[in-house]
C-alpha cells in the first residue's frame, strides 16, 4: 500500500506551481486584463491532511441484480434522474465484467476513485476541480464554468454533467445546472465526525457487505486492516494514479 | 512593386452591403436564440451525453480556432519571410483571422453549462490546466493581431510592423499548438494519445485558414466590385495544394504510427475499417473530399485559372476539415473507453464499453454556423471600418 507518499514533494509542487504563474503573469498581461491567481489552494478548504478516505469494494460479495448502494446515493444526494439514461446523473454504477482470457464473470460498483493525481484536476481551467488535503476529489460549483473537460479527461467516466433543471434537491449535496459533478464521498458525513458513506450503509444493511470505507492513513481502521491482509488492485493501475478506491478479487 | 492604394469595402450600392449585413446578421441572431434554447432547457436538448460531452458546438469552434491561426499564414508570409505578392494581402488576412478566432470562441463560450460565468473563466486559473493556458493564448492573439493588424495600417506604427510581425507569427503557433494539447492531454482516450497531435493541428491550420482565406477574398471582391489578379490567386491556390498534401501526409503518418502501437489497435480500426459513421467521414468527408478531389482541382492542367475550381477546392478543403475534426472530436469519444482492459463489459447502466451514440441537434448546428456568420460579420465591419482591401489586387506586372 503506497498510502505514505500522499502528498509527494509539496514543496517542489509549490515552488513549480509558484514559477508558472509568475510566467503566465507576465504573459498574461497584454491580453488579459482582470486575472486573479486562482484561489485553488486546496488547504485552505477545511479537511485535514491527516487522513486519506479510501474505498475497498469486494468483486466477489458484489451481488447480481442488487442496486442498494446506487440507491442511497442517489436518495442521499437527491439525484432524481428523467429516465434518460444518457444524460441523468451517475455518482456511482454497476458494472458487470467477463474476464477475456479465463471467462470468469464478476460485478462491481465504479465511482469517482479519488485519485491522488487526478487528471480532472490537472485539466479543469478554473480550479472548480479540486482535491482536498483528505484526498476527496470535488467539484466547487461555484466556480465550475461547465466546460466537461474533466470528464474527458477521467479514465473512469465517473462524472455527469448536470443537463437540466434540478428540482428537490437534497441539503447534502446542493447541485447545479451546467455544472459537473460527481461522488463525494458522502464528504457531507466526513465533515460531520461520520465515517461511514451511505454505500457502504446499505450495502452492509443488505447483508453483502462488499465496500469497506475508511481511512487509509489510519494503521488501525478497518479498511487498513483488509488492504494488509488480502490482495487488491487499482483499475487502471498503468495510469498511476495512486486512486483511493481499490478493488479485492478482480 | 507599384504603389498600394487601400480603401474600405463599400459594395458599389449601400443596398447591397446592407443585405449582406442582414443576412449575416439574421443567422447570428438565429443561432443565439439557439443558444438560449440550450441554455433554457439544459443540455439534455443536444445530442450530448455523458458519454459523449463535447458536440457539434466543439467542432465548429475549433475548427475556427484552428483556421484562425492559419488565416494569419498569409501576412506572416509577406512579413517574416517578405513575399511581395502577398504583402497587400497581410491585412486582410489579420482581420479575418481575427474574425474567426471570436466566432470560435463565441461558439465554445456558448456551449458552456454554464456561459454566465465567463468573468469566473477569466479570473480563475489554474496554470496546470492546458484550457486555462489557452484563454491566455486567445486573449493575447487578439491584442497581438490587432496591434499587427495597426502597424501594418499607420505609416507611424510601420517601424513595428516586422518585430510585431514575428511576435504573431510565434503567437499563432502556440495557439494552434495549445488547441491541439487540449487533445493530447487526455491520456486515458486512445485516439488522442499521440504527441503528434499538436504538429498536425499546425498543419491542418495552415490548409484550412488558406482555404477560408482565398474564398472570403474571392466573395470579398466579387461583393466590392474590384480587381482580383489570377496570378495572385495562382499563387495562393498552389500554397493551399501544398498545405492539403501536408495534411493528408500527416493524417496518413498520424494512423498509421497509431497501428504501430498495439495498445491503439481497436481505436485505428474503428475509425479506418468499422467505425460505421466516422469511418466514412474519415475515407470519403477527410481523404475524398477534403484531400483527393481538391489537389486534382488545383493541380489539374484543366483548370489552370479557373476560379470557380480554386473556389470550389477551398471549399471542399473547408468541408473536409470539418468533417476531420468531427472525427477526431466526436470519433475520438464515440470510441469506447477502456476503463477494464482485458475484460468484457456484459451490463452496465453507464454505457461501459459500448460505442457512444451521437446525433448532433438542429440548435447545436445552428449555433455553430453561428460561428462562422459572426467571423464574416466582424470582417465585413472591419473591411468597411478600415482600410483593409487594397483597391485593386490586379497583378503586378499589369499595373506597373
Ligand atoms: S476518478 Fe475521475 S473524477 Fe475521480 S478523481 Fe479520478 S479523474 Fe477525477
Ligand atoms: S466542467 Fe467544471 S469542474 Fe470540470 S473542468 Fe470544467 S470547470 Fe472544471
Amino acid at each position: 500500500m503506497s498510502v505514505k507518499n500522499d502528498q509527494p514533494d509539496m514543496n517542489r509542487r509549490k515552488f513549480v506551481g509558484t514559477t508558472v504563474a509568475a510566467a503566465g503573469a507576465v504573459v498574461v498581461a497584454p491580453g488579459v486584463l482582470l486575472h486573479t491567481v486562482a484561489g485553488a489552494d486546496p488547504e485552505s478548504r477545511g479537511a485535514s491532511a491527516k487522513h486519506r478516505w479510501g474505498m475497498l469494494i469486494d468483486a466477489n460479495k458484489c451481488a447480481e441484480g442488487c442496486s442498494a448502494c446506487v440507491d442511497a446515493c442517489n436518495s442521499e444526494h437527491g439525484l432524481t434522474g428523467h429516465d434518460r439514461p444518457a444524460t441523468d446523473a451517475q455518482w456511482i454504477r454497476a458494472v458487470k465484467l467477463k474476464d477475456n482470457s479465463t471467462g470468469h464473470i464478476n460485478r462491481l460498483v465504479m465511482m469517482c476513485q479519488h485519485c491522488e493525481h487526478p487528471p480532472c484536476v490537472d485539466v479543469c481551467p478554473t480550479g472548480a476541480s479540486f482535491k482536498r488535503t483528505d484526498g476527496i476529489v470535488l467539484v466547487d460549483r461555484h466556480i465550475c464554468i461547465g466546460c466537461r473537460y474533466c470528464m474527458m479527461a477521467c479514465p473512469y467516466k465517473a462524472r455527469s454533467f448536470v443537463h437540466e433543471d434540478l428540482e428537490n434537491q437534497s441539503v447534502n449535496a446542493p447541485r447545479g445546472k451546467g455544472c459537473v459533478e460527481g461522488c463525494t464521498m458522502c464528504v457531507h458525513r466526513i465533515d460531520r465526525g461520520e465515517t461511514v458513506t451511505a454505500c457502504q450503509e446499505a450495502c452492509h444493511d443488505t447483508g453483502h457487505g462488499a465496500i469497506v470505507f475508511g481511512d487509509l492513513k489510519d494503521p488501525d481502521s478497518e479498511i487498513s486492516q483488509a488492504l494488509k491482509s488480502q490482495n487488491s488492485r487499482q483499475i487502471r493501475a498503468d495510469l498511476k494514479l495512486n486512486t483511493g478506491v481499490r478493488y479485492s478479487n478482480l | 512593386m507599384s504603389k498600394m492604394y487601400y480603401r474600405e469595402l463599400y459594395c458599389g450600392t449601400p443596398v447591397r452591403y446592407w443585405a449582406g449585413m442582414a443576412l449575416l446578421g439574421t443567422i447570428v441572431a438565429i443561432a443565439l436564440g439557439a443558444a438560449f434554447y440550450m441554455e433554457h432547457n439544459g443540455h439534455w436538448v443536444t445530442g450530448m451525453t455523458n458519454q459523449v460531452v463535447w458536440g457539434l458546438p466543439h467542432v465548429f469552434a475549433i475548427f475556427l480556432i484552428v483556421a484562425a491561426s492559419g488565416a494569419l499564414n498569409v501576412a506572416s508570409i509577406g512579413s517574416v519571410f517578405g513575399g511581395p505578392m502577398y504583402k497587400p494581402l497581410g491585412r486582410f488576412s489579420s482581420l479575418l483571422a481575427i474574425g474567426l478566432l471570436a466566432g470560435g470562441l463565441v461558439v465554445l463560450l456558448l456551449d458552456l453549462g454554464r456561459p454566465d460565468r465567463l468573468i469566473i473563466a477569466m479570473t480563475h486559473y489554474n496554470f496546470k490546466s492546458i484550457f486555462a493556458w489557452n484563454i491566455i493564448l486567445y486573449s493575447g492573439f487578439f491584442a497581438i493581431v490587432g496591434l499587427y493588424l495597426w502597424a501594418m495600417m499607420d505609416r507611424k506604427a510601420n517601424r513595428y510592423y516586422r518585430p510585431i510581425g514575428f511576435a504573431a507569427f510565434f503567437w499563432r503557433l502556440a495557439l494552434t499548438t495549445g488547441t491541439g494539447s487540449i487533445f493530447g492531454f487526455l491520456v486515458a482516450r486512445e485516439a488522442y494519445d499521440a504527441a503528434i497531435m499538436a504538429p498536425m493541428f499546425i498543419i491542418m491550420s495552415f490548409s484550412y485558414g488558406l482555404a477560408f482565406f482565398i474564398i472570403t477574398l474571392i466573395a470579398a471582391y466579387m461583393w466590392g466590385d474590384r480587381e482580383l489578379g489570377d496570378l495572385r490567386l495562382a499563387r495562393l491556390k498552389n500554397l493551399l495544394g501544398v498545405f492539403v498534401g501536408a495534411v493528408l501526409y500527416f493524417a496518413l503518418v498520424f494512423n498509421l504510427t497509431n497501428l504501430y502501437v498495439t495498445q491503439h489497435h481497436g481505436v485505428e480500426s474503428f475509425i479506418l475499417l468499422n467505425g460505421g459513421v466516422y469511418t466514412a467521414m474519415f475515407w470519403i468527408g477527410q481523404v475524398l473530399i477534403g484531400g483527393v478531389i481538391p489537389l486534382f482541382l488545383i493541380y489539374s492542367p484543366a483548370f489552370d485559372k479557373a476560379r470557380w475550381a480554386i473556389a470550389a477546392a477551398s471549399m471542399m478543403v473547408l468541408i473536409g476539415g470539418f468533417f476531420q475534426i468531427y472525427v477526431i472530436v466526436i470519433g475520438g469519444q464515440a470510441f469506447p473507453m477502456s476503463v477494464f482492459p482485458g475484460k468484457e463489459v456484459l451490463e452496465s447502466s453507464f454505457y461501459d464499453g459500448t460505442v457512444g451514440a451521437y446525433a448532433p441537434s438542429l440548435p447545436e448546428m445552428l449555433l455553430g454556423i453561428g460561428g462562422i456568420a459572426i467571423a464574416m460579420t466582424m470582417v465585413a465591419v472591419g473591411a468597411r471600418m478600415f482600410k483593409v482591401f487594397p483597391e485593386s489586387l490586379e497583378d503586378p506586372g499589369e499595373s506597373a
